[in-house]
């Protein structure tokens, strides 16, 4: 899709999203929501003891029936869906030729490490913090985002190798 | 007046139906912008790919207008949607760490997700690290507590920030932009990498 018309469609959920719930759109707090239950599932006793933990299953609250959990569920289904009309759904490493599988692999995770660790600790990722918080004019969704593109920019040099 | 969900009180389910339905306009979208390809979302860090500029800025604009349309309009009461927290500290270095996860996992969260779902490999092991990532931080959290609640200002906004309205704010966001957009466009030209664009069409 053209990506000022795709822009557009991702403005009109963001807004969507906005005029419904009351918020903006989320991923990394999701993947949080889903980490936190399998701790409080595998191990109840670390998740109430834990200043971290605990706050999440106050009440008797389960972090699975949260918004931004169901929502992560829903990104799923809406890019199955999109990758199926388009004809993009596929089981595969996508990687630059240059570059080995387990190269690949092993930076995907650690990538994965970083920016979720990065997102708990800035409280939203590109979309909850970065995208969203831009859409309401917060001065920490500016920050973030100018944060987040001009890291990336910056190490960008040290990978160049995986990329191009 | 919307948000709907202040207006009303929404029984637990359908807030969370309203997440499902949000959720995967999102990942529709985030698809549809061709997000599923890492290769892609890479590019913008090396010139050759600058579709995450444009998808994004318009994104944010198009919810910012519509936003204070609705607003204006007395359809949406802003005072009720959440503004973001600003925690200075934690925003800039998290984001510095995020940062370099994206440039090492060429995903974010929500286009990894994205990728998974069409069964990107790749992506499924950037969202294995992502929820050993958040397992990290919750394990780690007594340590960087201080750090994490650090630089406290509240839910500042931009504009009353520097004393201007969300109206001229915003037009001038469109301005710069505009100017964004016209160098991505010369950036593709000039950091073109033909092998890799055909690549990721096919």
């Amino acid at each position: 899709m053209n990506p000022y018309l795709a822009g557009v469609l991702l403005g009109v959920v963001l807004l969507m999203a906005m005029y419904i719930s009351g918020r903006g759109l989320g991923a990394s707090g999701g993947i949080k929501y889903c980490v936190v239950s399998l701790v409080g599932t595998l191990d109840r006793n670390h998740a109430e003891n834990s200043v971290y933990y605990s706050k999440y299953f106050e009440n008797g609250r389960k972090p699975l029936k949260n918004w931004l959990t169901v929502e992560i569920f829903g990104i799923l289904a809406g890019g199955f869906f999109s990758g199926a009309l388009s004809k993009r759904i596929k089981f595969r490493i996508e990687k630059s030729p240059k570059i080995s599988n387990r190269r690949r692999l092993i930076f995907a995770f650690l990538g994965g490490v970083f920016f979720v660790y990065g997102a708990q600790l800035a409280r939203g990722c590109t979309s909850g913090a970065a995208l969203s918080g831009m859409a309401v004019l917060s001065v920490a969704g500016f920050l973030t985002m100018i944060a987040i593109f001009g890291s990336a920019y910056l190490f960008a040099w040290f990978f160049r190798k995986n990329w191009i | 007046m919307g948000p709907l969900s202040s207006s009303f009180i929404f029984p637990e389910w359908l807030d969370l139906l309203f997440a499902f339905i949000i959720g995967t306009g999102f990942g529709f979208a985030l698809e549809q912008a061709g997000f599923s390809s890492s290769r892609k979302l890479a590019g913008m860090f090396y010139g050759y790919d600058t579709t995450v500029i444009k998808v994004f800025f318009t994104a944010a604009i198009v919810a910012l207008i519509g936003s204070q349309l609705l607003s204006f309009f007395g359809i949406l009461n802003m005072n009720q949607v959440f503004v973001n927290e600003l925690y200075i500290g934690p925003a800039i270095i998290g984001g510095v760490i995020m940062g370099a996860g994206f440039i090492m996992g060429g995903f974010c969260p929500g286009t990894g997700l994205c990728a998974l779902s069409i069964g990107k490999i790749d992506a499924m092991v950037f969202a294995a690290g992502g929820i050993t990532g958040a397992f990290l931080f919750a394990e780690t959290y007594p340590f960087i507590r201080k750090l994490a609640d650090s630089g406290y200002k509240g839910p500042v906004k931009i504009n009353e920030s520097i004393g201007i309205s969300s109206g001229l704010f915003t037009l001038l966001l469109i301005i710069a932009a505009v100017l964004m957009f016209w160098i991505a466009e010369l950036a593709e030209k000039r950091f073109a990498r033909q092998e890799i664009t055909d690549e990721i069409g096919s």
